[in-house]
């Protein structure tokens, strides 16, 4: 059997076809969440997508958080699911208080569409297990509040527990400390702006978000319960 | 009875202002001189139906720390006033 990998639909979301397709590219089995759903249905991860959920009306992720499904998301993670949010899913995450710190409008408020160079700064997470410390990943980001910020005894946090996942070479939209990814205390909640399944096959450009999701199926294999 | 609300949201203390740094850098090209600390934040304004002061006031901080701001980045002012009295 396959690892299944449940993917969170909301209304507004917009990058859940794109995951599902590089999850099963890589061997695994994926399925809808409804946003509406109280259950996760027993899958082994959960992938938050990209999108402008509930169209990003208050804040990004301000009313997604509320949704019935985020319950069941938090009841996994606290259990220590596998949960990934990309992009709008990880504006979710720090909204649901997954995640530390928030989302920010990007510095020079410009829409950035464009491929960044992400360097891996930690391998002890489940979208990292399968990369090396130092690798340097070609992988696009395509967002308006993707401008991490923290207070200082966060950040401080952050990185004496190794908590940033993943940062930019050439940090594009003012996030604190270059900050692309962090992950949970617990480390198997991990957000990302970053949209890895847009780098999965050659014809778009990158495959270097494959060793991202392959770590990720990794965790999910592993957690099947 | 009913009550009007405000809520005034500003970006914490250090946090950075990108809305706020750009409007205040096209300051001087508009002519507009001596202006400084621009900051950018929303107001809410909405009609609460409650038995008193003391209860429309809690109702209108909960729902604003609740939902209306994400306190690791906002603080707000609530400020009601009666419209309608009992």
């Amino acid at each position: 059997m396959p690892p299944r990998v449940g993917v969170v639909l909301f209304p507004g979301s917009n990058c859940e076809l794109d995951a599902m397709e590089a999850v099963r590219d890589l061997g695994g089995a994926a399925e809808v969440l409804w946003h509406g759903d109280t259950s996760l249905g027993g899958v082994d991860a959960v992938i938050v997508p990209g999108g402008f959920a509930h169209g990003d009306y208050l804040r990004p992720g301000a009313i997604a958080r509320f949704s019935p499904v985020m319950d069941a998301v938090r009841v996994f993670a606290a259990d220590g699911g596998p949960v990934v949010g990309i992009c709008n899913g990880f504006q979710v995450l720090t909204e649901a208080g997954l995640l530390p710190g928030a989302l920010q409008k990007n510095v020079g408020l410009k829409f950035l569409c464009a491929t960044t160079t992400l360097r891996v700064e930690t391998t002890s997470t489940p979208l990292t297990s399968e990369a090396s410390v130092g690798d340097e990943l070609r992988v696009p980001i395509n967002h308006f509040e993707g401008n991490y910020t923290c207070d200082a005894d966060t950040l401080a946090m952050l990185r004496s527990e190794d908590r940033v996942v993943v940062r930019y070479l050439d940090n594009p939209n003012g996030s604190v400390d270059d900050i692309a990814g962090v992950c949970s205390a617990g480390r198997n909640v991990v957000g990302l702006m970053p949209h890895p399944e847009r780098a999965c096959h050659p014809l778009l450009g990158s495959t270097d978000g494959v060793v991202l999701l392959r770590s990720l199926l990794a965790s999910a294999a592993a957690s099947v319960r | 009875m009913l009550f009007s609300v405000l809520v005034e949201t500003r970006l914490r203390p250090g946090i950075a202002d990108p809305q706020g740094a750009t409007i205040e850098r096209s300051l001087p090209h508009l002519g507009f001189e001596g202006i400084s600390g621009m900051r950018v934040g929303k107001a809410f304004r909405f009609s609460l139906e409650a038995a008193d002061e003391a209860t429309a006031q809690a109702h209108a901080d909960e729902v604003t720390q609740r939902f209306l701001i994400n306190p690791v980045i906002e603080d707000a002012d609530v400020s009601i006033s009666v419209v309608e009295p009992a």
